[in-house]
């Protein structure tokens, strides 16, 4: 048998002449799951990857007339005379640099070029031009109708306007520079980071302390307090902002407290941030905290080492990961979120209000882009670093620790008792003032309840017909996403073989944790809304709300898919395969129903995410397909405050509803399932 | 410095012979050693790399019809790799594997023909006992009649009958290994490959489940490979033995050979209980340790003269002059000792004998209970031991000084 390779090192360290390489034969299951595979990678590609670098791609792109391509003849009486390049006629025609001139107009017609239709001192009479480009240089028109690359068009003197040459693009950093070169814009980096850092520093404090109380105390209603801490989850985060201007507003409840200062601006966007950071932040902790070693504690206690001590050498080393962790997410969070500072925000410019107003108010797609892409910055360091960090504290919980059961101490138990209680009130205050907005006539003059406001009238596309939207586009999301998580999850997890492809895949659903809603946005309007490109069908449709809103919320439900496909027996493929039994009924009959309960967190997850989020649609709504958040959005945009804030607690009953089923077919699930009972 | 202690008190359970107590197993083996029967297995210079690691060398091994067959090594030698090529879940970079004459090296699993029990066994939770011994019977044009009454049969066969409609989380271990079995026997594969399927259990559930398999095995008549890292289990069950050591294939043999003949130190030392002593070889058929000269007999590889050995010899095999009558006159290989150490093992003693030939680690002999009471084994006593030429065992001194250390391995 002839070798076609030559020995490699590991060929020669196995001495003897080495037996023939064998190339593995694919079998039916190994095909099936590669299709499979490659299907959910193209999904992930096309609604994540690909609108990215387009919109990367465009934020490097300036409009500006290809001068060097084209070519210019006048007829003064005396057959055509070669001006040579517009480039070499710039300075005799007065013509401003090829950006500056793109920047005042889009088009050059030839009446531009030769007012009163003059060359010097005589009278033209014809004008020929020539464009030998390719499509970036842009298009020379005659009378609407474009001409052919190198075919020379020609105008008489009474039609020189008719002669239209269209500015191309180019590659440049200039919407780069002209970004760094105006401070109105540049000052939003420093705004974002001093209220991000604020919030993560407040809410991290708070949440440890919460966390802390909830684990390690043996105070009385901790169940209430978890589930408190959860109700953010629940609206739509520009509720708090809703909630701040009711309590400290202009016309607001406790606006003595102020002392005189405004809650428009930084301090805001802080309170509001911290409301909606508080639950991710609380979970992560509270895990980190469960997981700490008892063993270390019943140590520090046999070593009669202080309280204080052992909070300090044992309680913070052992949840640092959590914390850290924490930090993270809540970094993120807040400098990509959106709806509190566009309602409380006032004149403090953030980030990604920037973006919004680059897009929505001045149609300036490319500067939106390009402030994107300086968004995304922190985001994608905050994801990689806390990637990092979770890897750590994954090996942590592997070791083999005993969970921790604390003991009473009554003066511990009574302050993490108080702090709960401060904490919940401030939490069930900002829902409780949103309530109570929606339901009186006419704050704050006059305070008689009424479900008027939750008629939404004079609301753009209808309030009611935006929330059976927003209900319809959640249902969608929460059963077509989960299938597709949970598919690329298992493939991902329980794949045999195209090692390359699974990994790839895997770094795909990582990915757009690290896209803020609003850059994802705006990748699709650039992406989906080319008409070059055939997807654009799904534009302005009810498709395209339901792949962003997937695709935003794509990596936690991944990673909760993987930890529970994890857990399964890892030989279960093998087995089936050995039985010749093929994949697909190993996953239906074994791998799904075992799963059950996890499939429906990922649904709820995905189905009250879809419920609230604004940033991840709010450029690709159209007129049919108005949605809840967006519309309390608008309402607020339109000062119809109480109209939005009865949208968000709309949004809250149908959310609490859902999380309701969700527990109770979960228990159901448990109940009925003898097997699941050990 | 080696891993591999082994208890001694469970040295009578794997002693030739004593293993024999099952009637079949005798029987069985009597059949393999008259009629050799054909090949069913055939690997052939297999290697497999994990990235810059080599898992197996060019291993090869036959393993003919109807046989029991036990993959025997340290952890990490590369049993489960070899299992798992064999079964096509991870193939290996070069080599052939043929099944039945028919080669099936570069196969996905499906297309193989095996029935596999894994350590954690793998049983489907949300299935019943019969549900998951269908599983594999359904999908293959089998009415449903035909598939319970197969389901049936197993059930019958592992004694479970009156447990098909539990869940396997309201079974004992020891019946969800049996489960596990049934589930890869039921669509009566050509061959069954078991990877390490007791080790999950109790001690006394092993030893138990440990004849149960033999005997189902014996049977079933279905060729068999089984991994384990536990040289009882291998001795007792096999009917040939693969003693496996880092990726490579050490020697391949019934019980008795491996037992009786190690083909190499690590074999010697892996299996039972060995004392190794260094020397040099004066000629063909002696050895000189410190100042004393052995004369051996049986030699795989004859060392040239002067090269440096290691002389092998089993704490049973070292007679003690007095204990028993045809030492008396025995003459050859006679070395007087001291008893430095005496330690009690229940039916037997285990004394550390002292002799400045092997200053650093006594000689370590095994005698009968009675015997050390008769003979007043106690420290500090002389005697003379004899060291029957039949019983040496000599191999080249590989191991750097300490690893081959005189002190009994298992
Ligand atoms: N997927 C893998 N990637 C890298 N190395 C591996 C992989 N699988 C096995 N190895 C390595 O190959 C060697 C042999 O592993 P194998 O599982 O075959 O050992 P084993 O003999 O079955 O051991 P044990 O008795 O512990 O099960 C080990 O050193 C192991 O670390
Ligand atoms: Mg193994």
């Amino acid at each position: 048998m002839a070798r076609l390779r030559a020995p490699s090192m590991a060929d020669l360290a196995l001495g003897a002449p080495s037996a023939p390489l064998i190339r593995p034969k694919a079998g039916r299951d190994d095909r099936l799951m590669l299709a499979f595979v490659l299907m959910i990678g193209a999904y992930l590609v096309v609604s994540l990857a690909l609108p990215l670098g387009f919109m990367l791609w465009k934020s490097a792109e300036v409009r500006a007339f290809a001068y060097g391509v084209v070519e210019l003849q006048v007829d003064v009486g005396q057959g055509f005379l070669s001006l040579g390049t517009l480039e070499e006629a710039a300075p005799r025609l007065g013509l401003a640099d090829p950006v500056d001139q793109a920047r005042r107009s889009a088009s050059l017609t030839a009446a531009q070029l030769f007012p009163d239709a003059r060359f010097g001192e005589r009278p033209l009479s014809a004008v020929r031009m020539r464009l030998s480009g390719g499509a970036s240089d842009g298009v020379l028109e005659l009378g609407g109708k474009a001409a052919a690359s190198g075919e020379w068009v020609e105008a008489g003197p009474r039609d020189l306007r008719r002669l239209v040459l269209r500015a191309g693009t180019i590659r440049s950093l200039g919407n780069y520079i002209a970004y760094f070169s105006n401070p109105a814009l540049t000052n939003s980096i420093v705004n974002s980071l001093v209220v991000s850092l604020s919030t993560t520093l407040i809410t991290v404090l708070a949440a440890f302390g919460f966390a802390y109380a909830l684990q390690r105390t043996c105070m009385p209603l901790k169940g209430l307090f978890r589930t408190i801490a959860m109700v953010p989850i629940l609206v739509p985060s520009l509720l708090a902002g809703l909630s701040l201007v009711y309590l400290f507003g202009n016309q607001g409840l406790l606006k003595g407290l102020m002392m005189g200062s405004s809650i428009y601006g930084a301090p805001g966007i802080v309170a509001g941030c911290v409301f909606f950071t508080f639950p991710h932040a609380f979970l992560i902790i509270a895990t980190a905290l469960a997981i700490s070693d008892a063993r270390l504690f019943e140590a520090a206690r046999a070593l009669r080492t202080s309280p204080t001590r052992t909070f300090f050498n044992v309680t913070l080393p052992g949840a640092r990961y959590g914390v850290i962790s924490a930090a993270f997410v809540v970094f993120t969070l807040t400098i990509t979120e959106f709806g509190v500072p566009k309602v409380v925000g006032g004149d403090y410019n953030v980030l990604a209000v920037d973006i919004y107003k680059q897009v929505v108010g001045q149609q300036n797609f490319a500067m939106g882009a390009v402030v994107s892409v300086i968004l995304l910055v922190p985001a994608v360091i905050a994801f990689v670093v806390d990637r990092l960090v979770t890897a750590r504290q994954v090996a942590l919980l592997t070791a083999r620790a005993v969970p921790y059961a604390p003991s009473r101490n009554r003066a511990l138990d009574a302050s993490a008792f108080l702090f709960c209680c401060v904490v919940a009130g401030l939490l069930l205050l900002v829902l409780g003032v949103a309530q109570y907005a929606s339901l009186v006539k006419f704050w704050p003059y006059n305070l008689t309840l009424s479900f008027a406001h939750f008629a939404f009238e004079g609301v753009d596309g209808g309030g009611w017909e935006s929330y059976f939207n927003s209900l319809r586009m959640a249902f969608y999301v929460a059963v077509i996403g989960t299938a597709v998580v949970f598919v690329g999850a298992y493939l991902v997890e329980k794949g045999r073989g195209f090692a390359a492809a699974r990994a790839g895949l895997h770094f795909l659903a990582m990915m757009p944790m690290a896209i803020p809603g609003l850059v994802l946005g705006l990748a699709y309007i650039f992406f989906f809304n080319d008409r070059a490109n055939p997807l654009n069908v799904v534009y302005g449709t009810m498709a395209i709300l339901v792949i962003s809103s997937i695709t935003h919320f794509y990596t936690v439900s991944h990673l909760t898919a993987l930890t529970a496909l994890k857990a399964m027996d890892k030989e279960f493929e093998a087995v089936a395969a050995s039985l010749k039994q093929p994949v697909t009924r190993v996953f239906t009959r074994v791998t799904l129903p075992v799963c059950l309960p996890t499939a429906l967190d990922i649904a709820a997850y995905y189905f009250v995410n879809a419920m609230t989020t604004v940033s991840a649609v709010v450029f690709l709504y159209a007129p049919s397909t108005t949605l809840a958040a967006v519309a309390a959005l608008n309402m607020d945009d339109a000062g119809q405050i109480q109209g939005a804030a009865a949208m968000c607690m709309l949004i809250f009953y149908t959310n609490l509803g859902a999380r309701m089923v969700h527990a109770l077919l979960s228990r159901g699930l448990a109940r009925t399932q003898a097997w699941r009972i050990r | 410095m080696s891993q591999h202690t082994v208890d001694l008190s469970g040295l009578a359970s794997h002693l030739p012979g004593s293993a024999a107590g099952d009637p079949g197993d005798a029987i069985a083996r009597g059949l393999a050693a008259s009629a050799p029967r054909p090949t069913y297995l055939a690997v052939a210079d297999v290697s497999k790399r994990f990235g810059d690691f080599t898992a197996l060398k060019n291993v090869s091994l036959d393993v003919r019809e109807g046989e029991f067959v036990c993959f025997l090594g340290p952890s990490g030698c590369g049993k489960t790799t070899l299992l798992r090529a064999i079964a096509g879940l991870d193939i290996q970079n070069s080599g052939t594997i043929r099944q039945a004459g028919r080669d099936i090296s570069a196969l996905p699993p499906e297309e193989r023909d095996f029935g596999i029990v894994f350590q954690s066994y793998a049983l489907f939770p949300n299935m019943t006992v019969r549900q998951n011994i269908a599983f594999g019977l359904e999908n293959r044009g089998l009415r449903r009649p035909a598939v319970a009454a197969r389901v049936d049969e197993l059930l019958h066969l592992i004694d479970l009958s009156a447990h098909g409609h539990k869940y396997p989380s309201q079974i004992s271990g020891g019946q969800q290994q049996r489960v596990a079995l049934a589930r890869a026997l039921a669509p009566s594969p050509g061959l069954i490959l078991l990877d390490e399927p007791l080790s999950a259990l109790d001690a006394k559930v092993r030893l138990h489940l440990r004849a149960e398999l033999k005997q189902l095995q014996a049977r079933l008549g279905v060729t068999t490979v089984m991994v384990t890292h536990d040289q009882d289990e291998a001795l007792s069950i096999a009917d040939r033995i693969v003693v496996m050591n880092m990726g490579v294939v050490e020697q391949v043999g019934t019980p008795q050979e491996i037992y009786d003949a190690p083909a190499s130190q690590f074999v010697a030392d892996f299996i039972g209980a060995m004392n190794f002593v260094e020397g040099v070889m004066l000629n063909p058929d002696e050895v000189m340790v410190g100042d004393l000269t052995l004369v051996l007999r049986r030699q795989a590889r004859p060392a040239a003269a002067g090269e440096r050995v290691v002389v092998a010899i089993r704490p049973e095999d070292v007679r003690v002059l007095g204990a028993d009558a045809h030492a008396e006159w025995e003459h050859v290989n006679r070395v007087a000792v001291e008893v430095a150490a005496v330690e009690f093992l229940g039916s037997h003693v285990r004394a550390s004998l002292r002799h400045p030939a092997f200053p650093a680690k006594p000689l370590v002999a095994q005698l009968s209970q009675s015997v050390a009471r008769a003979l007043q084994i106690v420290p500090g006593r002389r005697l003379d031991v004899v060291l029957p030429t039949d019983r040496l065992r000599v191999y080249e001194a590989l191991r750097p000084h300490g690893a081959a250390a005189g002190a009994v391995h298992g």
